[in-house]
């Protein structure tokens, strides 16, 4: 008998064979699930409270019944969120500041990525003369809090004429998302080979060449991280948003910060519920489809030629 | 004959640290010349200036009689092929073979007459459709020496093309490439640290050390007659025995080692009039075993401290006058340890160096 608990205690069993059997409702398993669910449900509980709101009409959400669901699903607080709520300026709802961020998001994040990567590339690779201060200058800027840059970029703006333009924004986001586009290109063309830049050069590849046809089909899984990260960035920016365009081409999320604030007439709740999942639906959507993508991407710093 | 390659006062820096210092290295149309040394000696650096790749701190390189010395890699008529094969991973084995001839707006017809050429030499052809990741190294490396062939250059630069493979399939490549440079009969430039690779492709050998060119001769006249005591240790495995010892002349040049003194009548010297404390140096095989050893000029008694048989032949260490001391023998004599063996050497196959700058006598 005591035999067999000194046995035990070494892990050795006269029939073990294959893998360890590990009992389901052990105190491990019990603490890590407890605690994700726990975790999870912290998390999904707003969600779920903004939804069930969202689908109720005004009398019932009086009843101030946060947590029950409906009792009688209306869609008609999203479709007041979308078309026809006051945003301040005028009654449009939520479909003109939706087209106004998509007219933001798209340029800046093409813009944005495009000179980053060429950024990122010359840094690691072509090391001329001077790369690492203005590296170093870059990195600095990713550290500056925006708020210090914000009136020196209003003063800019006004002078070369785009002050309240979206273009003005879209330079303004190109601008602030550098630091941190370069160091990702730049970290990511670091860990290519430099053997295959000199044998590109040997085949008479020049800057733009090497670029187009070696590094930019090797970085694929790097864009696509950028393109996330960047596109969900700018897409929830506000503050931007709110300083360097007039009311009429404001972002979602200035419009949305409107709906919500107005002081005029009742809070109706279900139809803020409704603007603010809409507002979210594009970053949301683009997690969904790229996630996959989006981890491999992370993952794939270190490419094998 | 105007060289094909020469290398012109060549000095390199990087930053502070001096890697190349005046070199100079003429190397002739058809060689094949192979630079060998020990790790960070400045190999790839002198290979990479030739390729121009790097920017030398002062000197000039000719290729064919021009300065290239401020060409582009791709203007200098070299082809390269390094240790990571450095293939683009994206582009298909046809397309690694093109991409040089696509940037230099060689016609179409052409460029497929040259891969196709080239794909045979090398017996590629199955593989042409195919990404580098679906090759093995061997396939790769050939896709790699395929993609310095098809550019039709006089120059090739090898960068230790086969020290990512594993030993049989380097011994298969190696031959191959001896094969390829007997039908182009372009000059080559070859860094590796394998000597066996060194000896057996060369036609002559520069041995580097700290960014110089210690010894610059044929893999016979290296093996034999090394100019220095670290080329003689460098070259030859297992590497040679040096014995403290002195030389002096009286009537005759005769060396004293510990108890041995013996005359060196057939050793034929570099500096005759050279007399005191030197390093008599013998490799291993040159060291003869019992019957030969008791006919040898010299011969002595040693006692056998470790046996190593490696197959075809065995490796004895002894020691002799204080320091170790390595006979290589026929592998089918019984020696075992503690044994007490007859050894002997005949002193025209030694190299001996003088003590204070340990170069050749
Ligand atoms: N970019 C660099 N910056 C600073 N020092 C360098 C750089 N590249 C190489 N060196 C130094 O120059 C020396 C020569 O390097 P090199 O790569 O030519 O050696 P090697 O002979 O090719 O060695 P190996 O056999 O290991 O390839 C080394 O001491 C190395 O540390
Ligand atoms: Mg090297």
């Amino acid at each position: 008998m005591s035999e067999a608990v000194v046995v035990e205690r070494h892990g050795v069993f006269a029939e073990a064979r294959g893998g360890r059997p590990r009992p389901v409702l052990s105190r491990r398993n019990i603490m890590i699930y407890g605690t994700l669910a726990v975790l999870a449900i912290y998390y999904l509980l707003p969600i779920y409270v903004m939804v069930v709101t969202s689908l109720k009409g005004m009398p019932e959400v009086r009843l101030g019944n946060i947590f029950a669901p409906p009792l009688e699903i209306t869609f008609e607080p999203w479709v007041k969120a979308w078309s026809s709520v006051c945003t301040g300026l005028n009654c449009e709802g939520l479909s003109r500041g939706f087209l106004n961020s998509i007219k933001i998001t798209v340029p800046s994040v093409i813009f944005s990525i495009a000179v980053a990567s060429v950024n990122g590339y010359a840094l690691a690779m072509w090391r001329f003369k001077g790369a690492n201060i203005f590296f170093t200058i870059l990195i600095i800027g990713a550290f500056i809090p925006y708020q210090v840059m914000i009136y020196p970029m209003v003063i800019l703006l006004r002078e070369i004429g785009l002050y309240g333009d979206l273009a003005g924004l879209v330079l303004v986001h190109t601008i602030f998302g550098m630091p941190i586009l370069t160091l990702l290109f730049r970290n990511y063309f670091s860990s290519v080979p430099e053997e295959l830049f000199k044998a590109a050069r040997v085949d008479g590849a020049g800057f733009w060449r090497i670029y187009f046809k070696i590094m930019v089909p090797m970085a694929l899984p790097i864009f696509v991280v950028a393109v996330i990260l960047q596109s969900t960035a700018i897409w929830n920016d506000f503050l931007f948003g709110v300083i360097f365009t007039r009311p009429e081409s404001y972002p979602m999320t200035v419009q949305l910060n409107n709906i919500v604030n107005s002081v005029t007439g009742v809070k109706e709740y279900n139809v803020n519920m409704a603007a603010t999942l809409l507002s979210g639906v594009v970053p949301l959507a683009i997690y969904f489809f790229s996630g996959k993508l989006f981890v491999r991407g992370i993952a794939a710093g270190a490419v094998k030629g | 004959m105007q060289p094909s390659v020469s290398i012109k006062d060549l000095k390199l820096d990087f930053g502070n640290v001096p890697v190349l210092r005046n070199l100079n290295l003429d190397i002739g149309k058809g060689e094949f010349l192979v630079l060998l040394g020990s790790s960070g000696c400045g190999k790839s650096t002198l290979l990479n200036c030739i390729a121009g790749l790097l920017e030398p701190t002062d000197g000039s390189i000719y290729i064919n009689g021009q300065n290239v010395t401020w060409a582009e890699p791709s203007q200098r008529g070299i082809g390269m092929v390094f240790q990571s094969y450095a293939l683009y991973p994206q582009m298909t084995v046809e397309g690694n073979l093109s991409f040089g001839l696509a940037n230099a707006r060689v016609p179409k017809d052409e460029i497929k007459r040259r891969i196709s050429h080239a794909a045979e030499i090398l017996q590629i052809e199955p593989l042409l459709k195919r990404k580098p990741s679906a090759l093995s190294g061997g396939q790769r490396q050939r896709v790699a020496i395929g993609r310095a062939l098809v550019r039709d250059v006089d120059v090739f630069l090898f960068d230790e093309p086969l020290s990512n493979l594993d030993a049989k399939l380097r011994a298969d490549l190696r031959v191959e490439i001896k094969r390829l440079h007997q039908s182009l009969q372009n000059t080559m430039i070859y860094v590796t640290h394998d000597q066996v690779e060194a000896m057996t492709l060369a036609d002559r050998i520069a041995i580097m050390k700290g960014g110089v060119v210690m010894q610059l001769s044929s893999p016979d006249e290296i093996y034999n007659r090394p100019v220095n005591k670290y080329v003689a240790d460098f070259i030859g495995s297992p590497s040679m025995n040096f014995i403290k010892g002195s030389l002096r002349h009286d009537g005759e040049a005769r060396v004293k080692l510990g108890q041995l003194d013996f005359s060196l009548n057939d050793y034929s010297f570099t500096r005759s009039d050279f007399e005191g404390e030197v390093w008599f140096g013998i490799r291993p095989e040159h060291v003869l075993f019992a019957d030969a050893a008791s006919n040898a000029p010299v011969s002595f008694e040693v006692k056998a401290e470790l046996v190593e048989p490696m197959g075809g032949l065995t490796l004895i260490w002894s020691s002799l006058e204080g320091t170790p001391f390595r006979l290589l023998v026929d592998g089918q004599a019984k020696v075992r340890v503690g044994d007490t063996i007859i050894a002997g050497f005949d002193p025209a196959r030694a190299s001996i160096f003088d003590m204070q700058e340990e170069l050749r006598i």
